[in-house]
């Protein structure tokens, strides 16, 4: 398997309210709620780091969760964001615009 | 419940600042008969200090920026503070008369990811339209705006404050927004000057006008429901409080003064000399706004309206307590449903005239 890298995609208004992130996307004006585990792999979509390596270090490590389970639900997330056009997913490392995200 | 019902919600319960209407500038190129603002510039905030602010309310956690004014694009700052506040993930709203929107703005507004822009057409008729906005040429200009934006494919807001000189020329601007492919709203409210004068209350629209913008299904959607009786008051909407101004949403003006809302103009404190988090969480005055409950309003709390009122805490502030009544909801609420409110039978003024009349026998 290819290694995917991940990148917010930079039409999104996004925040985290009480440990969760809510993320509108600026096409569509369609609206997400993303729990803890979700937030965390969101925040480290960087572009440069492999989402292999996100799951390591954000989600097993923070989370206890074993990594084929959380590289499998991972990957199921990834997929779903990527068609909203939230996240932007490649086989190669990406651009990504510099963003902060306040948190809470 | 709708995620954003559901994000709402959140942020009410934490005392999060969500929304927040920020006008960057009063100063305008247009004198709408209506307006509420000084347009002179009286010290705006400038560059570095609003996006100083802006850094604060993400901070704060607020997710709803609405930028407005006065005329946004008078300010040669703007597309700069947008693309700044969407730097960090702000979900930005514009308010513009789009007098000054061409292809290049549309196209930065896009490229920016701007949510949604709310431009002001009082009618079809550019007679009747220019005449309130006192600019000529104005709604030629708005419409090529809106046609620029939506080319882009940027949502767009048609707003059509109605007021005696536009009260009959809602569904002309109905069909306009539907051949732009846009979306209408209606507000019929006309608000006194934040000087407190009031004499554009004038410019109201008579209650014969307002009852029949109530029960046209063409603007309100299902005017039965609209205008059903009103429901009797529980607990619940006894110790519910009448909207989001200072609880979940606030409001800053060009020269830094916090207030509860753009309508609501008692003023809270000022982002130059404080912090914006300290004066949401300390302001003695939006904590006052936050305390109140529907059982501690002097007259409504008794009102049959009370579950349902659209009462405006900002109006009712302007005409003299946010305890009271606001004059221009009562008459909503009666216009709407055909039963007087506790502030009409008081005065005695529903059907605009004394409900009892009393006349002294002739000699």
């Amino acid at each position: 398997m290819p290694e995917k890298f991940i990148a917010r995609s930079a039409a999104i208004a996004a925040r985290k309210i009480g440990g969760e992130m809510m993320i509108m996307s600026a096409v569509d004006s369609t609206f997400f709620t993303l729990n803890e585990v979700a937030t965390a792999i969101w925040q480290a979509a960087d572009g440069r780091t492999p989402l292999t390596e996100i799951v390591r270090n954000s989600v097993c490590r923070e989370f206890e969760v074993d990594e084929a389970t959380a590289c499998h639900d991972a990957e199921e997330f990834v997929a779903n964001l990527s068609r909203h056009g939230i996240l932007l997913l490649s086989d190669q490392p990406l651009e990504s615009p510099p963003q902060s995200v306040a948190a809470s | 419940m709708t995620l954003l019902e559901e994000m709402n919600q959140k942020a009410l319960d934490r005392g999060i600042p969500i929304d927040v209407h920020f006008d960057i500038t009063y100063r305008c190129n247009e004198r709408c008969v209506h307006c509420y603002l000084d347009h002179d510039d009286h010290g705006e905030l400038t560059t570095a200090e609003i996006k100083d602010v802006i850094r604060q309310l993400a901070d704060a956690q607020v997710f709803f920026l609405t930028f407005s004014g006065g005329e946004v694009f008078l300010r040669r700052d703007f597309l700069e503070l947008v693309e700044y506040a969407r730097s960090l993930l702000f979900n930005v709203k514009v308010k513009t008369n789009g007098v000054m929107i061409r292809q290049s703005e549309a196209e930065r507004l896009r490229a920016l990811g701007v949510e949604q822009i709310q431009l002001s057409v009082y009618s079809h008729r550019p007679e009747v339209h220019d005449a309130i906005t006192k600019l000529p040429g104005s709604l030629e200009r708005t419409i090529k705006a809106i046609r620029f934006l939506k080319s882009h494919g940027l949502k767009v807001i048609m707003a059509n404050v109605l007021m005696t000189a536009n009260m009959r020329d809602h569904a002309g601007v109905q069909a306009l927004a539907r051949e732009l492919g846009v979306r209408y709203s209606l507000d019929p409210t006309i608000t006194p000057r934040m000087d407190g004068d009031t004499s554009v209350l004038k410019l109201r629209i008579p209650g014969s006008e307002l009852r029949e913008v109530f029960h046209n299904d063409a603007l309100i959607g299902d005017a039965k429901e609209f205008c059903a009786p009103p429901q009797p008051a529980s607990d619940d909407d006894l110790d519910g409080y009448p909207c989001s101004a200072a609880h979940s949403a606030c409001y800053i003006s060009p020269y830094g003064d916090v207030f509860p809302c753009v309508q609501f103009p008692l003023p809270s404190g000022n982002v130059r000399r404080q912090k914006f988090l300290d004066i949401w969480q300390n302001s003695p005055q939006l904590n006052q706004v936050r305390a109140i409950r529907a059982r501690d309003l002097h007259v409504c709390s008794g009102c049959t309206h009370v579950a349902g009122c659209s009462r405006c805490p900002g109006l009712a502030y302007m005409e003299g307590s946010m305890y009271g009544p606001s004059t221009a909801d009562c008459e909503k609420s009666f216009h709407r449903t055909g039963i007087p409110s506790a502030n009409m039978l008081r005065r005695g003024t529903a059907l605009g005239q004394p409900l009892i009349q009393i006349q002294p026998l002739p000699a």
